[in-house]
């Protein structure tokens, strides 16, 4: 078991969402950076999808309260076992009874905002509807359907590696995926639907400005704050299913970018959609930052995909390395 | 058969989205119905998911190029027959305007129609579920007046209650449980739409009805 001792909120159990239950108006949740969760349970020797705790508020403390290994990865956020401080993006063994703090994100030119605490064996909530995924809007899912409270506390299932807590670190996405422009995170988009109804104006303005991420913004959606686009003409669209990355134009012309706990459908007129390969850069990007879009198309958002694929092969090909010359047990 | 194309659009390389031509009918929703039956088959589709004439196919694993998959699509959707699905009628007391519908108000500036001949229109028909979506459990629903159709708001309420009735544009609906809304909000009622231990978990499918009944109409 792990026990929160943080009153901080919006701690949340996530895998890498759910799937297949869209028909019944379920969204898919998950973690807003995917990159990091898989490969936290990479680290740790568990299936990729395994669960653990997105904590995009800090600071923010749990104890153990059995041994269990463990790996911090998403920010930076000065993580300290009991007193001692702890690399990001590495796998450590806590022992029983020991407190582990995560601290404010840490600066540098890629400041993230939310820490995943990836624990071997992962959380073992019970699954709903194929995940264990906090599923908010329908509260159910993840622990007890809500945000993680003080108090509350997280059963570990069973490590399937008992070398995994033996001191293995990352490169994080961030610097090994390097993606910005004009010392701002770049986030790809294919163009959607409706993209030709805005002004030329407009289309140029989405590219070249930055765009704020405000505070009205969460797993849900990111609500942008930028110049105004407008619209040729004002659409009513019929209701259709939507994905997280979408990005939809209000009238009021400040666009909106779902997030993973998105709606599975919706009815705003779609600008574009920022690609699957980008979306961990976004769910990191922190609130009150800015962010730029650059324009794509399939073929290179396909290969991006790819990218990011061969990116977590590779670290599963570093892990299985270091952890055979290390020996056996 | 419409021969007019439909529309096919990327949503990134999660998902693509195909819209039916035309107006938006029970008869081409049932051909939405056959075309997911149809689709869900296909080994680059994870889930086929209809909207309102829509359908939005997200990627088990999204094709390399996109030209096959359109092509399959139009051919199937010229080839959908109206796949009939009837169900069960649910009827649902509402309580208009008020507190629980807090924007009557703009649907009676839209329309210039009188709160009661508002409440009268929306009351009448039997509405067929179309489509889940939006939140777990809720209801896309057909048969909308049009009369009193009100545009979806310039900027989204952070938050509606469950049980809100509300007008997006030409349609209309029930959320299931609280959360943001675009929608303007006429009436409230009282249903559990959504149990994920259940199977299945939602308690309407495409192919049943809602019926709204005027419970009480707050002024």
């Amino acid at each position: 078991m792990i026990e929160i001792l943080s009153a901080s909120a919006l701690a949340t159990v996530q895998d890498l969402g759910r799937t297949g239950a869209l028909r019944w108006g379920v969204g898919t949740s998950g973690a807003m950076d995917p990159l990091a969760l898989a490969a936290g349970n990479i680290l740790l020797g568990n299936d990729e999808g395994a669960a653990a705790v997105e904590v995009p508020v800090f600071p923010f403390q749990v104890r153990f309260a059995q041994d269990c290994a463990f790996a911090v990865t998403g920010a930076d956020v000065a993580a300290r076992l009991d007193d001692e401080p702890l690399l990001p993006w590495w796998s450590t063994l806590a022992r029983a009874g020991q407190v582990l703090q995560l601290g404010l994100p840490q600066g540098g030119t890629w400041r993230a905002s939310r820490a995943y605490l990836c624990v071997a064996g992962g959380i073992d909530v019970p699954p709903a509807l194929g995940s264990r995924s906090t599923q908010l809007r329908g509260a159910f899912g993840g622990h007890e359907g809500r945000a993680l409270r003080q108090g509350d506390s997280l059963r570990v299932g069973a490590a399937s590696d008992a070398r995994c807590g033996k001191g293995i670190g990352l490169v994080p996405p961030a610097l090994a995926l390097p993606l910005q422009l004009d010392d701002l995170p770049a986030i790809r988009v294919l163009p959607a639907a409706q993209y030709t109804n805005y002004t030329e104006a407009s289309r140029a303005t989405f590219w070249s400005e930055p765009w704020k991420i405000t505070a009205q913004s969460d797993r849900y959606g990111y609500r942008l704050s930028g110049t105004r686009l407008e619209a040729v003409s004002a659409l009513e669209m019929r209701s259709h299913g939507i994905v997280p990355g979408v990005i939809q134009v209000p009238p009021g012309g400040q666009p909106i970018v779902q997030m993973r706990d998105a709606q599975p459908s919706g009815g705003y007129p779609k600008l574009g959609t920022v690609i699957e390969a980008d979306l961990w850069r976004l769910g990191q990007a922190p609130i009150g930052g800015r962010v730029r879009f650059v324009e794509t198309n399939w073929d290179d958002a396909m290969a991006a995909l790819a990218q990011t694929r061969r990116w977590l092969d590779e670290v599963r090909r570093l892990v299985e390395l270091q952890r055979s010359q290390r020996g056996g047990r | 058969m419409n021969n007019v194309q439909a529309s096919i659009s990327v949503l990134g390389t999660s998902a693509l989205l195909f819209e039916a031509p035309g107006e938006m009918t029970l008869e081409s929703q049932q051909r939405i119905w056959a075309l997911a039956r149809e689709a869900q088959s296909w080994p680059e589709v994870r889930e086929a998911v209809p909207g309102m004439n829509n359908l939005m196919l997200s990627f088990a694993r999204a094709p390399r190029t996109l030209g096959d998959l359109e092509a399959r699509l139009q051919a199937a959707w010229l080839a959908a027959r109206p796949l009939p699905l009837e169900g069960r009628v649910v009827e649902l007391p509402v309580v208009y305007g008020g507190a629980g519908g807090p924007h009557m108000g703009d649907v009676v500036a839209h329309t210039g129609m009188g709160i009661d001949e508002i409440i009268e229109r929306h009351s009448a028909p039997l509405y067929p579920v179309y489509a889940l979506g939006s939140h777990p459990g809720y209801c896309y629903l057909g048969g909308m007046d049009p009369r009193i159709a009100t545009p979806r708001r310039k900027v989204p309420v952070v938050s509606i209650p469950g049980g809100a009735v509300s007008i997006g544009g030409a349609q209309t609906g029930v959320s299931a449980s609280e959360g943001p809304s675009g929608w303007n909000t006429i009436g409230s009622t009282s249903m559990r739409f959504f149990d994920p231990a259940q199977d299945p978990p939602a308690l309407l499918r495409p192919g049943d009805s809602i019926r709204f009944r005027v419970e009480k109409v707050i002024r």
